[in-house]
């Protein structure tokens, strides 16, 4: 009865009540969980905290990007299962943008077989579980690879083996003088960008750019190598006799077969998805703009530089960084053929040896989540600044 | 001089002719070293040999590229596959590709492969195994189902497709009642079956459930219980009740910002530790809670698209005809809003479908997991490439089918405007 007052009479109070019994229930239930989560661990004398990631983690870790062993800390683990994360996310997301550039313009060709056929690759791709992908790759496909005493060998400079693929290793000196060198590259060429886009509103001069930059691009290393002592020299890969029947390769890098596999799958799974977007976006872009576009007498190129691409990315970005962080959430399927990344390392490994469920996932979880919204966050701010501003 | 003219209608008469013998010459020796494994231009130096084909395409091609011939199939082929220097390239690149490969392709699937036969001996061609699939077949379909129950996952299934069918062809009104038993009463009558336990009928635990048939349970289910909760969610997120709305939001980005498997971890590990000591809830419909809370959250994204998407005055007509919040978003909103956002709701669905194999992670097995289970039976050893490419083609076909089901509803539903 008085509820039915409220609801008709106050339209302040009808609000607040389902917002309050929202609240209420929501809260019972985090209480409940809190509660059987203190008595539980209480049972077993385990007591929640951080601490362990401090402790020593006494397994090892195939592959790192970092220095590691066992007696290294649990927090380090942590850091190198990140790092392989971060590392085949970063190998996919550049494979699936250029195949799926690729493929998504393939789509639009006027030649009828090319179109099929990126139609066909992206129906194939697309319909089969991921995991699927991964299994047959690291399964199927990689275990025909030949034992490394046969290897396949490119230009006996590095060679694809069943164990996996070794590569050169490269060794600098003074590595750091090259790096400042190529970000003062980068600087410079912005400059030389703005002032060429300023000579050319003011003034109507049409600079070369794209020669200047890619010369300078070039210069200032170069510079470094001939006067500043960076140099480059190669560790190859070679094959060596472990015992009668086992052979190996000493020296360079060894891109283990799970990193290949997930790298492949990866790609090309992600690249149908970015293959559709692409595709969407350059149909997207209004015919009559390019009609524009040619009556003004601009030529093909100019077209598709300055009319075209600049609507069509602005179709296709935000979807396409969505499939990145998909990509990315998507290599944690690297537990399954046991690649090292944050999940099989961290969720798997320590989480066996240490018992903390609910420390160790709730960090994964987080990792995850912040690394997503803080995309999500670079993206909203990226596509206002992008968004068309209408006069 | 009229030899190296430029092809056009003038001189179609001698060049097309020349033109279209040199493709098929190109073509004849692509084809019968990919068959046959002859090399016809052996006589030539082997790395010219090598690009002859490539060569004398595109000489071919570059012949018959006449404009406005006037004969109609070579004007639809020069349209289609031979428009410039660069598509006749490609045209013939892709065309050596596809026949180079079909040779081996066929050699595998077919002419080298093994149909019969019990065991991996048996298996002594080159090309695949297919008695690995024969032989396992069972199991791949049912898991570790007990063989003498497995009429049961058979008539639940039958019953549940002889349903569907039946709903299309009874009458409206009649149609209702069919779907709202399929919906509500139907699925915990087929789990009752399949599970087991009462009505004289062996009780069979979840654990030894698997296969494709698990693959099926599971998304069925994620399928039932992830739309209404989507649907609810977008509803809350568009609230104007600031709680229901933050905390709906709230919902959605945690579940949208991790990835599947770290939840199905959560719902293994952690999960238990949050429930009184003592309590257990069977694995199956942890892992079911995990992906549809999982899947519901992408759901909701989907729906709210199609909320934004239906103009005011549509919400502002429901609410002048004095529909309260839930009539007017059930009667007015809710049925224009999934339609505009099919293909959204079909990409979840299929999400749904393709994210099922990750169940691996507790330790259940449907298609996929049973398939490494097999391969690493030590009778069966070697045969990841037959079972990987067998469930391949089998989720490729449900997927592929489900796609194109909801391109056709699409089409069947659209109400231009």
């Amino acid at each position: 009865m008085i509820l039915k007052k409220f609801s008709i009479e106050n339209k302040k109070a009808r609000d607040l009540i389902p917002q309050v019994i929202t609240v209420l229930a929501l809260l019972s239930v985090i209480i409940y969980f809190a509660t059987n989560a203190q008595i539980n661990m209480g049972n077993r004398g385990i007591s929640f905290g951080f601490g362990f990631l401090n402790q020593e983690a006494s397994f090892d870790i195939t592959f790192s990007m970092i220095e590691y062993d066992g007696s290294h800390s649990y927090g380090r683990a942590f850091l190198v299962g990140l790092l392989n994360t971060i590392l085949v996310s970063v190998i996919g997301i550049f494979f699936a943008t250029i195949l799926g550039v690729i493929v998504g313009i393939s789509r639009l060709s006027d030649n009828y077989l090319i179109a099929k056929v990126a139609e066909w690759y992206v129906e194939i791709f697309r319909n089969i579980p991921l995991i699927l992908q991964i299994f047959f790759w690291y399964f199927a496909a990689l275990r025909a690879l030949p034992l490394p005493e046969n290897g396949i060998s490119f230009y006996d400079i590095s060679f694809l083996t069943i164990k996996g693929w070794y590569v050169p290793k490269f060794i600098w000196t003074n590595l750091n003088i090259f790096l400042l060198s190529l970000i003062a590259a980068f600087i410079a060429i912005y400059f030389i960008k703005s002032y060429a886009t300023k000579q050319r509103e003011e003034f109507g001069k049409q600079i070369p750019t794209t020669f200047i930059s890619l010369s300078t691009l070039i210069l200032i290393p170069l510079i470094t190598f001939l006067f500043l002592g960076v140099s480059l020299t190669f560790e190859y890969p070679v094959l060596k006799q472990l015992s009668p029947t086992v052979f190996t390769y000493a020296g360079g890098v060894s891109i283990i077969p799970e990193l290949i596999a997930l790298a492949l799958a990866l790609s090309m799974y992600t690249a149908t998805f970015i293959a559709e977007n692409v595709r969407a976006g350059i149909l997207g872009v209004g015919k009559g703009q390019k009609e524009a576009a040619a009556s003004i007498g601009l030529n093909k190129n100019q077209i598709l530089k300055l009319v075209v691409m600049p609507q069509a990315l602005r179709i296709i970005i935000p979807p396409t960084t969505n499939q990145y962080l998909n990509l990315t959430k998507n290599s944690s399927l690297a537990a399954a053929i046991a690649y090292p990344d944050i999940v099989l390392v961290f969720a798997g490994t320590a989480l066996m040896q240490t018992g903390r469920a609910i420390e160790i996932i709730s960090i994964t979880m987080l990792t995850y989540l912040t690394l997503s919204i803080s995309i999500s966050i670079f993206m909203n701010w990226y596509n206002k600044k992008m968004a068309i501003k209408e006069k | 001089m009229n030899l190296i003219a430029k092809p056009s209608k003038e001189n179609i008469k001698t060049y097309v002719p020349i033109g279209l013998t040199l493709v098929s010459l190109s073509f004849l020796d692509v084809f019968v070293n990919a068959f046959f494994n002859l090399n016809l231009m052996a006589f030539l130096p082997s790395k010219f040999s090598y690009f002859l084909p490539m060569i004398l395409g595109f000489i071919g091609f570059y012949l018959i590229r006449i404009e406005f011939s006037e004969v109609r199939y070579l004007d639809i082929l020069n349209k289609n596959i031979n428009s410039n220097n660069f598509n006749a390239l490609l045209t013939l690149f892709t065309i050596f590709i596809i026949i180079k490969s079909i040779p081996p392709m066929l050699d595998w699937f077919i002419l080298e492969a093994n149909f019969s036969g019990n065991s991996k001996d048996d298996c002594t061609g080159d090309g695949a195994c297919w008695v690995f699939i024969k032989v396992w077949f069972n199991r791949f379909m049912y898991g570790l189902y007990p063989d003498a129950e497995q009429w049961r996952i058979n008539t639940a299934f039958l019953i549940l497709f002889a349903l569907v069918g039946i709903s299309f062809f009874v009458s409206e009104k009649l149609k209702k009642y069919f779907i709202l038993f399929l919906v509500f009463v139907f699925p915990f009558l087929g789990i009752k079956l399949i599970s087991g336990g009462s009505f004289g009928l062996e009780y069979v635990e979840s654990a030894a459930w698997g296969g494709l048939s698990l693959t099926f349970i599971i998304s069925a289910f994620a399928i039932l219980f992830c739309f209404p909760i989507g649907v609810i969610l977008a509803l809350g997120r568009r609230s104007s009740l600031p709680a229901i709305k933050y905390i709906s939001i709230g919902f959605i980005e945690l579940w949208r910002g991790v990835p599947l498997i770290t939840v199905l971890f959560m719902s293994a590990v952690m999960f238990p530790m949050f429930l009184p000591d003592g309590t257990f809830i069977d694995k199956l419909i942890r892992v079911l809670i995990a992906i549809t809370l999982f899947e519901a959250a992408y759901m909701a994204e989907v729906v709210r698209g199609g909320l934004q998407a239906l103009p005011k005055g549509q919400y502002e007509a429901a609410k002048s005809l004095g529909m309260g919040y839930w009539r007017m978003n059930a009667l007015i909103i809710l049925p224009q809003a999934l339609k505009l956002v099919i293909p959204g709701i079909a990409n979840t669905l299929l999400a749904l479908v393709k994210d099922t194999p990750l169940i691996f992670v507790v330790g259940l097995m449907e298609l996929a997991g049973m398939i490494g289970l097999a391969k690493t039976n030590p009778k069966w050893l070697g045969m990841a490439m037959e079972g990987y490419v067998f469930a391949g083609l089998v989720f490729w076909v449900i997927c592929y089918a489900m796609s194109r089901y909801s391109q056709n509803l699409e089409k069947k539903l659209s109400t231009e405007r």
